[in-house]
Formats: C-alpha cells, structure tokens, sequence
C-alpha cells in the first residue's frame, strides 16, 4: 500500500488549483461583468503563492512518488514564472476591457498555465515534465487564439497549436527512446543509471543520445530557440500584446528551468554529449536573434526576434554546464522578465485614436510628447542591448563570465559580436523617439497598473546596479542545490 | 491452443480487410462503418494477448465515441470525398515510401530485442506481476496512489481543453429566439385568441 502522499512541497501548485477553480466558479455566476475583480484576485492569487513558496523553500524535497521534486532551484524559477504571470496580467487587465476581449476566462486561463509551469519546474519525472508542459501549452493555445474574431489572433492560435504539438510529438518519442534504453523515467534513477553505465562502458549508448536530441529538440520549441523558432514571429504579432507578454516571460522561464534541470541532473554525466547541441542553439539564436530583427517595421515582431537573441545568451550559460553558468542562466531569466514586461507594458500604450499600433515609426518623436514613456522605453532597450549600468549588462556579463571559465572561448567571442549587431536595433528605437519627428501622437490615457508595471521594471532595470546583492545570491544558493544534488 | 490460433487468424483477416475497405470504399459512411468493424477485431486481438482493459477502453471510447463522433461529422458536413480523391495516385508514391519507412522503423524497434537482449534486463519489472491481478486491477492499484499527482493533472488538462472549446467557439447570437417556459405558461386565454364572427360565405 502506498502511503499518502507529501502534500506540502506541492501546496503552491495546489493552492494555484484550488483557486483557478474557485475563481472559475466565480466568473460563471457572476458574470463577464465581473473580470476585472476576477483579474485582481488571480494576481493576488499569484502572490500568495509567491509566498508559499518562500516559505517551502530550503531543503529539498521530494514527493508524489519521486514524481514531483522541491528545491531552492525550483523554487527561484518558481518565484520568477509567477511574478511573471501576475505582471502580465495585470497589464493584460485595462487592454481586455478595451478590446472587447473582457471574458473571465482570461485570467483563469493564465492561472491554468503558471500551474503548468510550476508543475514543469519542478518535474522529476519524464512523464510530470510531459503533463506540466501540456497543461501550459494547452492554455497557451487557447489565450493565442483569444480574439477568435481577427483573422490573426486565430491564426497565431492555430499555429502555435499545430506546431506545438509537432514539438510535443519529438519529445515524446525522445522521452520514449530514453525510457526504452533505461527501463525509467524518474530523473534520479537516470542520474544514477548514467553514472554507473557511463563509468562502465566509457560512453553513453547512441540510442541514449538520439532521444537525448529528441527531448531537446521538444524543449528547444517551447524556449524558440534556433532552429525551432519559426513560429515565434507570427504568433507574437499576432496574438493581443498581453498573451505576447505572457508568451515572453512565463513559458520562457518555465521551459528553461526545465531544460536545466533535464541537462543538469539526469543528464548531468553525459555533458560532453549535450553540450554540442546547446552550443550550436545558443549561437545559431544569438546570431539570428540579432540579425534577423535588423529589418523588423512591426515592434512585436521585432520582440520576438529579441525574445529568440535572448534564450541564444541564456543558453552559453548552459552550455558551459558548471554551476557558474546555471547560475549566469537564472540570474539572466530574472532580469529578462523584468525588461521584458517593462518593455511590452510601453508597446500596450502604443494608441492613436483610440486603436492599437504597433509599428516602430508610430514611436518617432515620443520624447516630446510622452517624455516619461520614452524614457522608460530608453531604459529598457539599454538594457536590452547590454549597455552598462542597465541590468542587462550584469546578466550578458554572467553567461559571458562562465562561457569563459568553461573554455568555451569562441561562443563567448561570437556571443559579444551578436550583442554588438542587437545594440543596432535597439538603438534604432531610441533614435526613433528622440530624434525623429513626432507625425502623429500617441493617446495620453494610461490606465493605471500598466504605468505601475512600466515604472516598477524601468527603476528595477536602472537601479539593480545599486542592490544587486539579493538576485545573485539568491541565484548562486539556488544554482548550488541543483549541483549539490547530483 | 487451436482455437486460440484460429480466432487469432480470423480476427486478423478480418481487421486487415476492413482496414483495406476503410480506404477504399467510396461511401464515406461505409468507410466508418468498417472503421468500427475493424476496431471491434483489433479489440478480440488484444483479449487474446490478454489486454482485456485495452480491449475494453478500445470498444468503449473507439467504437463508443470517436467513430460515433466521426459518423456524425461525415454526415453532417458536405464534403466532395471524390473530388478529394483526384490526386490519389499521384500521392501514392509518397505514401508508399512513408509506410516503407514505417515498416523498416518497426522491424529495427523489434530487432533490438533480438540483437541487444540484455536490454530486457534493464527494463524496470511490471508491478504487481500480471499473473496475480487483472490488468484493471493492476492500473487501479496504481493510477489512484503512485500516480496519484499525473492523475489529478490530466484532470486539469482536460479541464483547459473544456474551458478552451467554450472559449473559442460559444457564440450568443443576437435574434434567437428562445424558449421561455415562464412566459409560456403565463399566457392568458384572452391575450391570444380572439373570437370574431365570420358572415356565412364572407371569409374573414
């Protein structure tokens, strides 16, 4: 008989669950009157949860069976999926009113997904790994394709459905392949199979390392990362600017969390094997990243070129495989999300008219007319190119910093020159609003969170230089209970 | 053991002929029909390998509901089959290279256990051991404790795939009228009908 299981390492998923239905229930009695409330208490929600898992983190533990595992690596990532989440929704809460999307199931969808993620993070089992990913996934799909009406938004839904399943589909049978050649799924089992079987034979077997390719390939999707990026662009245009956030920040952090942990743990002795693949990612996503973007009009396009430079810089922390480099990983997803949010929080007051725009000319001259506005967005693209005392130097200066102490010279070599290419077009909307003239201004109404959000990343962005003590050790602790287990 | 072998071939024979009428036949309905013929008999194949809760899950939600849900869409939906079937034999190659390399993909899958059986070993050991329980017995035992967690997942993915197809599809039309049984039932005698005196051979 098995003993009941360990409830306590899970209570933040659980309490996300419980709540998703409540709130569920309550949007359906109530109302699409009611979402505005229902979209406060899902970030209340969140932050509870943020709360919970403070307080669980610190040993690890693991539960459910060795499916589900508890550590202060999980729990940093965790922290960071659902501050994602709350940011995104709380910008997403002025935008549904506006366009007609004011449903309930809104944000009860994005609850549904951050539970997936959660699950994802802490994934100790081939088939948990699979059951979070497509709880995210499915929920993703369906805020893709929210504004059914648009030809676009239902087109970035299907595309994303179609093929996200492929990539589920590559997973699978690399998940298979694995299972297959080990006879189990559980990640410490396979740590300590590999360990043995590599001592014995001197080699991971090729079967290993084909489904190795194949998991890889699945997760490198859901990162976009080159060369499964292609459906990036079209599904960040055309899903509403809120979900695009939400795609921006939360899957990302969730996937690469994953992917570390996969790589890290189980896979933690066949390094030399995966390091050739996520080298080849990590500069194949820089270099497009960068140069792909250069002849971008359409900003959330542009976002999504950058959103795939940026998982290329995340990923040399991982290729270079140590502690330093995981480390220079969270450290970089942290700041990532920050700037990131902050940036789309100033494409969603992108309005003339009262209607959406979303080209980069329709910026030109917003240092006039919205001083405030072009001043963040400075602040954020700063950042985004990696120019100092902006935050996003410190996280280039990490990954770049372990790359190094992992010989892996000519990845970091290349990784500096991609950024120098990024800079380009990141300045290029700076030159936009400073120096062009204004042709039409953009509306004055800001609803109140987006401002909050917008101002609460920009002095995060500038001022991290000052305090930058509390990330990187909670980055450092975080990355050392993820080696000390294996 | 006669017997045995004898349904094993007449189940077999069976299912390969109705799957072979399941592409050729040029009624889309008779398609479905052989569709669920051929189910049934993949469904005698497994009670003979002694899968009966495959058989059973096959049947129940193949043949009960997803042929059922196929019937109905090829009914309801007017699709031209013959003119989708213009470009067949120009396909064919393609499909015949794909069901090659299917087969080939097979054949190595089983190889494996014959060139490398120490892989046999590996293989973490069924538990409890099928000779003691049923097979539904054995996932229950399972399903419901040691996978307590996937459990409860999968029930919320199905939730998302609920909550998904209202989302995208549940429209409220403008115009419809519908039934209002309080108002039906309200409905007095004199509000509806009116009593007029019609003149012999004048007509209303």
């Amino acid at each position: 008989m098995t003993p009941f299981p360990d409830l306590a390492p899970a209570a933040p998923e659980i309490f996300l669950a419980v709540s998703a239905l409540v709130l569920l229930m309550l949007g359906v009695f109530r109302g699409d009157t009611s979402t505005r409330l229902i979209s406060y208490l899902t970030v209340g929600v969140l932050l509870i949860a943020v709360v919970l898992v403070l307080t669980g983190a610190g040993t690890k533990q693991i539960t459910f069976s060795n499916l589900f595992i508890m550590d202060s690596f999980g729990a940093f990532m965790k922290v960071l999926v659902l501050l994602g989440s709350a940011l995104s929704v709380l910008i997403s809460i002025h935008y549904i009113e506006r366009e007609q999307m004011k449903r309930i199931e809104f944000p009860v969808l994005m609850l549904l997904a951050t539970i997936g993620m959660l699950m994802m993070v802490s994934a100790n089992d081939l088939i948990s790994l699979y059951v979070g990913l497509e709880l995210q996934s499915l929920a993703l799909y369906v805020i893709a394709a929210f504004r059914r009406d648009f030809a676009k938004s239902s087109e970035a839904g299907l595309k994303y459905f179609v093929l996200g399943a492929l990539s589920s589909g590559m997973l699978l049978y690399g998940a298979s392949l694995i299972y297959g050649f080990t006879g189990t799924t559980n990640f410490s089992m396979l740590a300590s199979q590999f360990a043995t079987h590599g001592q014995a034979t001197g080699h991971a077997g090729i079967g290993l390392v084909v489904g190795l390719t194949f998991v890889a390939a699945g997760l490198a999707f859901k990162i976009s990362a080159v060369p499964f990026h292609m459906w990036t662009p079209d599904v960040y245009e055309g899903a509403p600017t809120p979900v695009t956030a939400f795609f921006a920040v939360a899957p990302k952090v969730a996937a690469v969390a994953l992917f570390v942990r996969l790589l890290i743990e189980p896979f933690g002795s066949m390094v030399d094997e995966w390091r050739q693949i996520i080298y080849f990612t990590a500069l194949a996503s820089m270099v497009l990243g960068s140069f792909a973007a250069i002849g971008q009009t359409n900003i959330k396009r542009l976002m999504a070129y950058s959103s795939i430079g940026h998982i290329g810089f995340a990923l040399v922390g991982l290729a270079a495989g140590t502690e330093l480099g995981v480390r220079g990983v969270m450290f970089y997803m942290a700041i990532y999300i920050f700037m990131n949010i902050g940036t789309f929080g100033v494409i969603l007051c992108m309005r003339q008219n009262g209607r959406m725009v979303e080209e980069i000319t329709d910026l030109a001259g917003l240092s006039k007319t919205h001083p405030m506005l072009a001043l963040a967005m400075l602040i954020f693209m700063f950042s985004m190119a990696g120019i100092p005392p902006a935050a996003g130097f410190f996280a280039k200066l990490f990954v770049f910093q372990a790359a190094i102490e992992a010989h892996l010279y000519s990845l970091a070599v290349m990784g500096v020159l991609a950024s120098v290419v990024g800079a380009y077009y990141y300045l290029r909307i700076i030159k936009v609003m400073y120096f062009d003239e204004p042709v039409e201004a953009l509306d004055r109404t800001i609803s109140g969170e987006v401002s909050l959000v917008i101002a609460g990343t920009s002095l995060f962005t500038l001022l991290f230089f000052f305090f930058p003590a509390p990330l990187l050790n909670g980055a450092a602790a975080a990355a050392a209970s993820l080696f000390a287990a294996g | 053991m006669i017997v045995q072998s004898l349904a094993f071939y007449l189940f077999a024979a069976i299912l390969v002929a109705s799957a072979v009428m399941v592409i050729t036949a040029r009624n889309p309905v008779h398609s479905v029909l052989f569709l669920i013929l051929a189910f049934f008999n993949a469904a005698g194949l497994f009670v003979l390998i002694g899968a009966e809760f495959v058989a059973m899950i096959l049947v129940i939600v193949y043949v009960g509901a997803v042929a059922v849900l196929f019937l109905f869409v090829v009914m309801m939906l007017d699709i031209n089959f013959r003119e989708l079937r213009v470009g067949t034999l120009q396909y064919l190659p393609i499909g015949i290279t794909v069901g090659l390399v299917l087969l080939v993909e097979l054949a190595l899958v089983l190889g494996t256990w014959v060139i490398a059986p120490d892989l046999t070993t590996v293989v973490a050991a069924p538990t409890p051991t099928p000779d003691q329980v049923t097979n539904t017995h054995a996932l229950g035992l399972l399903i419901y404790t040691r996978y307590v967690y996937l459990f409860q997942a999968s029930g919320l993915i199905l939730l998302i795939a609920m909550i998904g197809a209202i989302v995208l599809t549940l429209r409220s039309r403008e115009g419809v009228r519908r039934q209002n049984i309080s108002n039906q039932v309200s409905r007095r005698r004199d509000e509806v009908v009116a009593i007029r005196k019609v003149p012999t051979r004048g007509g209303v």
